[in-house]
């Protein structure tokens, strides 16, 4: 394997990462101001504020690892989808910014307020769906290089269907898992209310999932062929995708085995995303930048492999032991610790 | 092909982000150390006062935090959405620290989530208290990682170019370079300083509120110390990096002291106002920038005309470092004054205008920090990269850098009034009587 793969291995990783956590605090922010319209906040509020206080800045941190990560690894896409991005992604992050700040001053500051929780909830579809613009983009077909320099062409990406698709399955995907996860969380809270209302969100959200996510598989046949067929021969991965998607949703169904549901979701996922991103290999950014022209030096590479390595040798114990000490603490998941500032 | 006005809002865009963004993050730098040490104090003399000190300064640590860490990773995204050319060039020679500077921060991250929520689930101070170190390392070593990208700005080395294309790269070549030490080293200490200050800025409000709670007695000596020590290491840098400048950007040194002529035993040039090549109404220090630039009153210190004239940084830094300076000396004065006051025990420091001078302590020294990083980013132009790229050559072509400004502007502003008003709400509906009374209930097992 060479250190260009194992880059954009690393990264996609972390975006996974990112994906995962990002769902279940956006979609719990919309689930939550959902139930404050329906008058059941009651129901949802504690058990979403219990996992989200000490978590929710780490979730930030995976999207700038991101980032941070492919500009190292990737010096190039800085050049191209800088130039480009310039209007979405600054959407992105004045929404990331109204959220992330919003939940410190909510959660530390304040009583609650139906507008501000509103405008949370709404901030976080959004945000995927701003971010998600780059997936399309990088399918390549809305730039074009004009005295060298990349231009994106705006009225193309918004009127293909291919870009909504992709807004569509990430708003769904958000939800999707976020019900899941809290259907898990509250039942191992004892909470039983909450978890039957938020399994009925999971299967009320599982369908949208599927449409969309197989829409998008026959319009990228339509808009980039190469791809397409990259995808289709990886088509033993996202039918086992598929297939743990129904078991999750069985298991969900029967009201059985929440824990292994979570799984088994983080795994459908995780074979869908690899798999999507092997199809998109050597692609970086359809069809100018490859991930072999576009890597850095080798250098830089190794120093930046060896920071990574050591670096994860402090961040893995230390999110083990954040693990440890809330998501896997009996007494905190039940709400009979609460030991807060 | 450069597009005039996208360089022009890009810079716009990237100081208003970075002057509301450093706010928050010399507060992020500077506060965790300060409650590591009250937790310290608190555990070793067994003194609960120190303890709730370091718990109510981290529950209003966690609201600045917050607007830190959002402004952070705008500041990230916008590097390369603003300034695309820079990072391609600096992605393949600096990404290194940028990298470093994530782990940190995820550290820190976490360790502060753990800390927060768990306030009484160990047994001991002690436990909790470790929880802080990583917290603390975690804060300072991100603001060295990043201050190391930007010191490469201003001496960059560690790389060659051979016909355009970039040869030879040495990523930790890059980061050791010669601004890097006094930068890093005034950063640290500066940010320390302003976090005391602030401190005491508050709690002189709650003297001159009214309060004789000796609660805000202990507070105000521990950090009075503490600022004195930390004003004091900043003044010895900054004279290091006086010497830095001298030595490696002379430029930047001549266009700060208005010092014109290359001459021998050069004079310091203090206030003043510049009116055409006449400067008017300035106090001169007879060789004193000598002496600050070489520490030899008789030594040579390059002036501006030795420069070609697109290449000189503009003139009106000097105000910003007479600002940094002034601010510098006058904290060093006050918490000097106020110790000796407390030793001697002179009753003038009770006073109300002396309260009101601290209090003052703390916004000034953010003023302080402010003027420091214009005097330092604006006193590197018309570069990017010293001497390689030019601010033009880095920045983005793409249009709609004008309206962006204007949403980011609104963004701060909701942000800043949104962290004031609810750090007043916080304390305000709990003031320290009421927390200590509470504690103690608790403690009886009346109410848990």
């Amino acid at each position: 394997m060479n250190l260009e793969i194992l880059g954009i291995s690393v990264l996609w990783i972390f975006l996974f990462g990112y994906v995962i956590v990002a769902s279940i605090d956006f979609g719990a922010g919309f689930f939550n101001a959902y139930s404050l319209l329906t008058n059941r906040s009651h129901i949802l509020t504690e058990i979403i504020k219990r996992y989200l206080s000490p978590v929710w800045e780490v979730t930030n941190v995976f999207l700038v690892f991101f980032f941070v990560g492919i500009v190292g690894f990737f010096p190039q896409t800085a050049f191209y989808y800088g130039t480009v991005l310039l209007v979405p992604v600054s959407i992105s992050l004045i929404l990331l910014a109204v959220r992330g700040s919003y939940y410190a001053f909510e959660s530390y500051g304040s009583t609650g307020h139906k507008g501000y929780a509103f405008a949370y909830g709404v901030a976080g579809l959004l945000i995927p769906a701003s971010l998600s613009v780059v997936l399309t983009i990088s399918e390549g077909g809305f730039i074009e290089i004009v005295n060298g320099k990349p231009v994106l062409d705006y009225w193309k990406l918004y009127t293909n269907p291919l870009s909504w698709s992709i807004v569509l399955l990430s708003i769904a995907a958000v939800l999707y898992i976020s019900a899941v996860f809290l259907t898990w969380y509250a039942w191992k809270a004892k909470d039983k209310k909450a978890s039957d209302l938020m399994r009925r969100y999971a299967l009320i959200w599982a369908a949208p999932l599927i449409i969309t996510a197989v829409g998008i598989v026959i319009e990228m046949r339509g808009h980039n062929e190469e791809h397409y067929e990259r995808m289709v021969s990886l088509w033993p991965m996202f039918g086992l995708s598929g297939i743990l998607f129904l078991l999750t949703v069985w298991f969900i169904w029967r009201k059985r085995n929440y824990g292994l549901s979570v799984i088994l979701l983080i795994l459908q996922f995780a074979l869908a995303f690899f798999s999507y991103g092997a199809s998109h290999y050597p692609y970086l950014l359809y069809p100018y930048l490859t991930i072999h022209d576009g890597f850095t030096n080798e250098e830089m590479a190794i120093a930046l492999v060896i920071a990574f390595i050591a670096g994860l040798c402090l961040l893995l114990p230390s999110i083990y032991l954040l693990f440890r000490l809330f998501l896997f603490n009996k007494d905190y998941v039940t709400g009979e610790r609460n030991d807060h500032a | 092909m450069i597009n005039e006005s996208a360089v022009f809002w890009s810079r716009v865009l990237t100081e208003v982000t970075l002057s509301f963004h450093i706010i928050y993050a010399t507060i992020g730098v500077g506060i965790p150390l300060m409650i590591m040490i009250a937790q310290w104090v608190g555990y070793k003399n067994n003194d609960e006062h120190y303890i709730l000190l370091a718990r109510r300064w981290t529950r209003g640590f966690v609201i600045t935090v917050a607007v830190g860490v959002v402004t952070g990773t705008a500041i990230g995204l916008q590097l390369s959405l603003l300034w695309p050319n820079f990072m391609e060039l600096a992605g393949q020679v600096i990404a290194l620290p940028l990298f470093m500077e994530t782990f940190a921060f995820f550290f820190e991250a976490i360790f502060l989530g753990i800390y927060l929520y768990t306030w009484d689930r160990f047994d001991s101070q002690k436990k909790h208290m470790l929880l802080l170190i990583p917290v603390a390392i975690g804060a300072s070593m991100s603001a060295v990682f990043i201050t190391i990208v930007n010191s490469f700005m201003n001496a960059p080395q560690g790389f060659e170019i051979l016909d355009g294309e970039l040869v030879n790269i040495q990523p930790l070549i890059a980061m050791f370079n010669p601004a890097m030490p006094t930068k890093v080293a005034h950063v640290l200490v500066t940010a320390y300083m302003t976090s005391a200050f602030i401190l005491a800025s508050i709690t002189a409000v709650r003297f001159l509120k009214g309060s004789d709670h000796i609660y805000h007695k202990k507070a105000m000596y521990l950090l009075m110390k503490l600022g004195l020590i930390f004003s004091i290491a900043s003044a010895l840098i900054g004279d290091f990096s006086g010497k830095y400048l001298a030595e490696y950007q002379p430029e930047k040194l001549a266009a700060a002291e208005w010092h014109f002529e290359t001459e021998k035993g050069a004079p310091l040039t203090l206030f003043g106002v510049l009116d055409g090549e006449e400067i008017k109404y300035k106090i001169t220090v007879p060789y004193a920038l000598s002496i600050l630039a070489h520490s030899n009153p008789n030594a040579e210190v390059i002036g501006l005309n030795e420069f070609p004239e697109d290449e000189i940084p503009p003139l009106y830094i000097h105000y910003l470092f007479n600002i940094m300076v002034f601010i510098g000396m006058l904290m060093v004065l006050v918490s000097l004054v106020y110790l000796m006051a407390k030793s001697r025990r002179w009753a003038f420091i009770k006073t109300k205008w002396f309260n009101w001078v601290v209090v003052l302590g703390g916004p000034l020294s953010i003023i302080a920090i402010e003027a420091g990083w214009w005097l330092a980013e604006v006193g590197r132009q018309p570069w990017i990269l010293r001497g390689l790229m030019r601010t033009e050559q880095g920045a983005t072509t793409s249009d709609n850098v004008d309206l962006m400004l204007v949403l980011f502007c609104i963004l701060y502003l909701v942000l800043g009034i949104g962290s004031i008003i609810v750090l007043r709400r916080m304390f305000r509906s709990n003031p320290i009587e009421k927390e200590i009374a509470d504690r103690e209930s608790e403690k009886g097992g009346i109410a848990r």
